[in-house]
């Protein structure tokens, strides 16, 4: 006889590996992309954008564009200030936290080199360039403000003078006892870390249409982001129209990774200029408009400390981090938020209970630093992971063994870090048995040592991690941005039978069609095929935060689970109404009514939903039935469902050239519930490409005078195909008690701590050199000054 | 600069005739006067692979190529062959193993795809990951993208799916 699992149920989707409906459409070349869409009577905009880092604008003169053909609008910062209120990006709870108001496009003076200054509409892309190009703009050039330490100089210019100073926020973590703890301590490590910019490279580059009908009082936007709730809410607020006449459409997005989230001047100015013109306007960045205007992420520089006893226990941390985030915080969510959560996640695995830390984060004149993947995760997993395999060097000890020794324990949970988060229930010693099983350790590191032997330099590097997510309303609500963390679900009946779910969590590619429909399929008793899943329009789907923190399976997916049980509830109260039988005797299976007892069919869903809207008449008297169900919820309990893993990197060095072949990835990961394996891993492995391109590729490079000298695709390297390793996942499962469906995030797993481990793995491939490395990306000819060589 | 110009061209199997500014690029072309917006345009160098179509049987970057150097010739794009089934199996195959998420740089992923399958013998992972090197994508973690190739590199050679061999070059 077969053993069933959970997986034999009737419509037991939850675990399975479904293909995405969706990519069908994709793969046939019928994905629609803002950029793909036209409306009629459409406008494109183009930007004349300034050279400078920081200089004051002198005059405008527009004359000879106006006259060129096809131009119907020229608009600068007055124009646009004229209908749009200014905006900062601080929130309270982030004490002291201060940012220069921002407009759409600037008044008086630029901040960043490629900051738009003027916009430029006509009746096609190209002919609004040309014209662009004839916009004379005199500007009178200022000291820029480039690097870290000279923003925060005692003389260094202020770039806001209104402000003070190039502060933005200074934090402070202190357990205390740190001081007494590192002088007694028998074994203290330090470095330096440097982590360098590096930005999104969205392959759909960020694009919006605004089209504003005077008539209704009516702005439609066709809006590439991963929020469209919260764009809603901030076009109406800024521009002073109702918020039901607002309407954000988010279609197919072409890779968004948290780029996509925040507000882009030349987006909030494209409102305006459809305003002005009653007619729709279309931007689309070009890549060079990318580079200079995307959020960039990242910009660290750490100084840590560690501290152990004897045999390598770690006793505390003091960590310095010191972050650039532009001219001005981004809004709504903040610049501060990547630094707030690098200087609270620091030693998180560990069990060490002193620590401080100081955070400042500084203006400077460069574009927008902000959330992006992992927000704040790879540095401080970076920097943890480093020192802890300098504890190890100096105790003698095998990466393994340390981070044993000092992992909290698995069944120490619940239990609180040193900087206030708490964890519900973590697995890091599943995990790392796991890891150590499914890599061959012990086979690796002796063919590590034979292969040293024929000078062939091999290293192997783990990296341990927590990941935050499933964010609550202490994430952004409490410090007064309207970030929603609750999400929304309307799941109705139609008369056939069918299902149809509109949901505010977003899709992005990562899934969340599929997963939400496996969810409601099983736990309303219907097969997956019949239901349609909406996604991206705030016309059409309920509120709520949408796509960001790896949140949509953990709330999307549980508010999902929750209105398919109130649906089923109502459909069970109708069919007992019908049938003449207890509600709580009858199931539903694949689209019947079943005896819950014996699962024999006694009524198709259909035949339901087809008496309930036609022949209303023959229910029984006072039966109104309810088959649509709209249902919110918002996340209570733990403030977040933190995740954990671990991931190992596996590399070969050219000690002559600094060049590095990266040979495999290992990932564990405990995301709890895993409602769709195939998805799940693919995340996983998307992120680990990414958080390597960080490690060793890719960084936003800046002359002195605040020039980006690398935005172009051929001069910032991404990581290609030919680059990448096979990377091998294993899950542990740990479902949150919080919620029914159990399910933690896990988008952002592979991104946390793919560059520690490759930062790990180089410094263990140099070991036999002397050099060490503290900085990503690691380009051969960092490796090679590392190495002594130049 | 406004001067319009005449092209004429086969687009997916149908002849298309247009006048267009001489500076459009076969990319704008295809995307916005043709509405075949299955071509994506990712980089507008040559580096990023979004934008791949076939040109008289050879993979080309339509970002790189003006409309008016493409007058006379033979065009198809992922629409065309989707709609022949040229690709049927590799796009069942991208589906089935999750070889895509955003879809952005999907249609240049199966033109190279397309173009390396038609070329003689099952490439190794190694060789599939280097044909694919002129192929960003920013989503997938790439080996979902080799499994997918791999797969129907070997049930083509297999026989198990019987493709008419054609010949596509990079
Ligand atoms: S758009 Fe043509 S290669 Fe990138
Ligand atoms: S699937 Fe998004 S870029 Fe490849």
């Amino acid at each position: 006889m077969s053993v069933l699992t959970p997986l034999d149920r009737p419509n037991s989707y939850i675990g399975r590996s479904v293909p995405r409906p969706n990519a069908k459409r994709l793969l046939a070349g019928r994905g629609r992309y803002v950029t793909d869409i036209t409306l009629p009577r459409m406008l494109h905009v183009a930007y004349v954008r300034s050279p400078y880092a920081h200089a004051r604008i002198l005059s405008i003169d527009t004359q000879t564009a106006r006259e060129m053909p096809g131009v119907r609008l020229i608009a600068t910062g007055e124009d646009l200030a004229k209908l749009c209120t200014p905006w900062v990006g601080t929130m309270d709870h982030f004490k002291g936290m201060k940012s220069p108001p921002q407009l759409p496009l600037p008044v008086d003076k630029v901040v960043w080199s490629g900051q738009a200054v003027v916009a430029v509409v006509a009746d096609t892309r190209a002919l609004a360039e040309d014209a662009a190009e004839a916009v004379y703009i005199a500007f009178d050039e200022l000291p820029a403000v480039v690097d870290i330490d000279a923003a925060r100089a005692p003389d260094a210019p202020v770039i806001s003078p209104e402000l003070g100073s190039n502060l933005c926020f200074h934090g402070k973590i202190d357990t205390g006892g740190v001081e007494d703890v590192f002088a007694g301590a028998a074994h203290v490590v330090e470095e330096e870390f440097h982590f360098g910019r590096h930005t999104a490279v969205t392959m759909e580059p960020r694009a919006i249409i605004a089209d504003y009908d005077a008539s209704e009082g009516q702005l439609t936007v066709h809006h590439a982001t991963q929020t469209p709730y919260q764009f809603q809410d901030i076009y109406a607020r800024h521009y002073g129209l109702p918020e039901s006449r607002v309407r954000v459409i988010a279609p197919d997005i072409g890779g968004s990774f948290g780029m996509k989230l925040h507000m882009y001047h030349e987006d909030m100015a494209v409102i305006g200029l459809s305003m002005m013109l009653g007619r729709p306007v279309k931007y689309v960045a070009d890549r060079i408009e990318s580079f200079v205007s995307d959020i960039h992420a990242r910009d660290h520089r750490v100084r840590a400390r560690m501290a152990a006893d004897a045999e390598g226990n770690i006793l505390a941390m003091d960590v310095e981090d010191v972050t650039g985030i532009g001219a001005f915080s981004a809004y709504p969510r903040t610049s501060v938020v990547e630094g707030n959560q690098v200087y609270r996640l620091m030693g998180a695995p560990y069990t060490f209970r002193n620590y401080r830390a100081d955070l400042q984060v500084v203006f400077q004149n460069k574009v927008q630093m902000s959330q992006y993947r992992a927000v704040g995760h790879p540095v401080a997993c970076t920097v943890t992971e480093r020192l802890v395999d300098m504890i190890a060097d100096k105790t003698a000890q095998d990466v393994f063994d340390i981070r044993s020794r000092n992992m909290i324990a698995d069944d120490a949970y619940p239990c609180t870090s040193p900087t206030g988060y708490q964890f519900e229930a973590l697995s890091h010693h599943a995990c790392l048995a796991r890891l150590k099983a499914m890599m061959g350790y012990e086979r690796l590191r002796a063919e590590q040592a034979e292969l040293r032997t024929k000078g062939i330099h091999r290293g192997i590097g783990i990296a341990t991690f927590v990941e935050i997510t499933n964010p609550g309303p202490a994430f952004y609500g409490v410090g007064g941005a309207r970030i929603s963390s609750q999400d929304g679900a309307i799941v109705k009946i139609t008369p056939s039978g069918d299902v149809h779910c509109s949901i505010s969590v977003t899709e992005l590619g990562q899934g969340t069609e599929t997963i939400i429909g496996q969810i409601v399929a099983e736990h309303l008793g219907v097969d997956s095929n019949r239901i349609k899943v909406m996604t991206g329009d705030t016309d059409t789907t309920p509120h709520g935060g949408a796509t960001y923190a790896c949140r949509g399976a953990g709330i999307g997916g549980e508010t999902a689970l929750q209105a398919a049980k109130k649906l089923k509830a109502n459909v069970l109260a109708v069919a007992a109404a019908i049938l003449q039988d207890e509600p709580e005797k009858l199931d539903i299976h694949s689209g019947w009514i079943v005896d819950a007892a014996t699962a024999q069919q006694r009524m198709e869903l259909s035949e339901i939903a087809r008496i309930a809207y036609f022949r209303s008449d023959t229910l029984p008297p006072g039966t109104q039935a309810q088959l649509s169900v709209a249902h919110h919820y918002a996340p209570q309990g733990y403030p977040f469902a933190f995740t954990n893993g671990v991931q190992a990197c596996h590399l070969e060095l050219d000690v002559e050239t600094g060049l590095v072949k990266i040979l495999k990835l290992w990932v564990v990961e405990d995301c709890g519930r895993v409602i769709n394996p195939l998805l799940v891993d693919e995340q996983i492995r998307g992120g680990v490409v990414q958080g390597l391109g960080a490690a060793f590729f890719e960084e936003c490079v800046y002359g002195d005078n605040g020039q980006l000298t690398n935005g172009s695709l051929a001069d910032y390297l991404v990581p290609m195909a030919v680059e990448m390793p096979d990377i091998e996942i294993g899950h542990v499962e740990t479902p949150t008690l919080d919620t029914q469906l159990g399910a933690k995030g896990v988008g952002e797993a592979g991104t946390a701590a793919a560059s520690a481990a490759a930062l790990n793995a180089m410094n263990d491939a140099m070991k036999p050199f002397g050099g060490t490395v503290a900085q990503v990306p690691m380009t051969p000819a960092r490796i090679l000054k590392a190495l002594g060589h130049i | 600069m406004n001067d319009l110009v005449h092209v004429t061209m086969t687009v997916n199997g149908t002849e298309v005739s247009h006048s267009i500014a001489p500076r459009i690029t076969l990319a704008d072309f295809l995307r916005q006067t043709l509405e075949l917006t299955g071509t994506h345009a990712g980089c507008e160098m040559g580096v990023c692979g979004a934008c791949l179509v076939i040109l008289d049987g050879r993979v080309v970057h339509s970002c790189l190529t003006f409309a008016v150097q493409a007058s006379g010739a033979a065009i198809e794009t992922v629409e065309g062959l989707s709609e022949r089934t040229a690709i049927a199996d590799l796009q069942e195959a991208f589906h089935q193993r999750n070889a895509l998420q955003c879809g952005f740089c999907t249609p240049g992923m199966l033109m190279t795809a397309h173009a390396l399958l038609s070329q003689p013998g099952v490439p190794s992972r190694e060789e599939i990951r280097d044909a694919l090197s002129g192929n960003y994508c920013r989503c997938t973690g790439y080996e979902a993208i080799v499994d997918a190739i791999e797969k129907v590199a070997r049930d083509r050679d297999a026989g198990v799916i019987a493709q008419a061999s054609e010949e596509v070059s990079a």
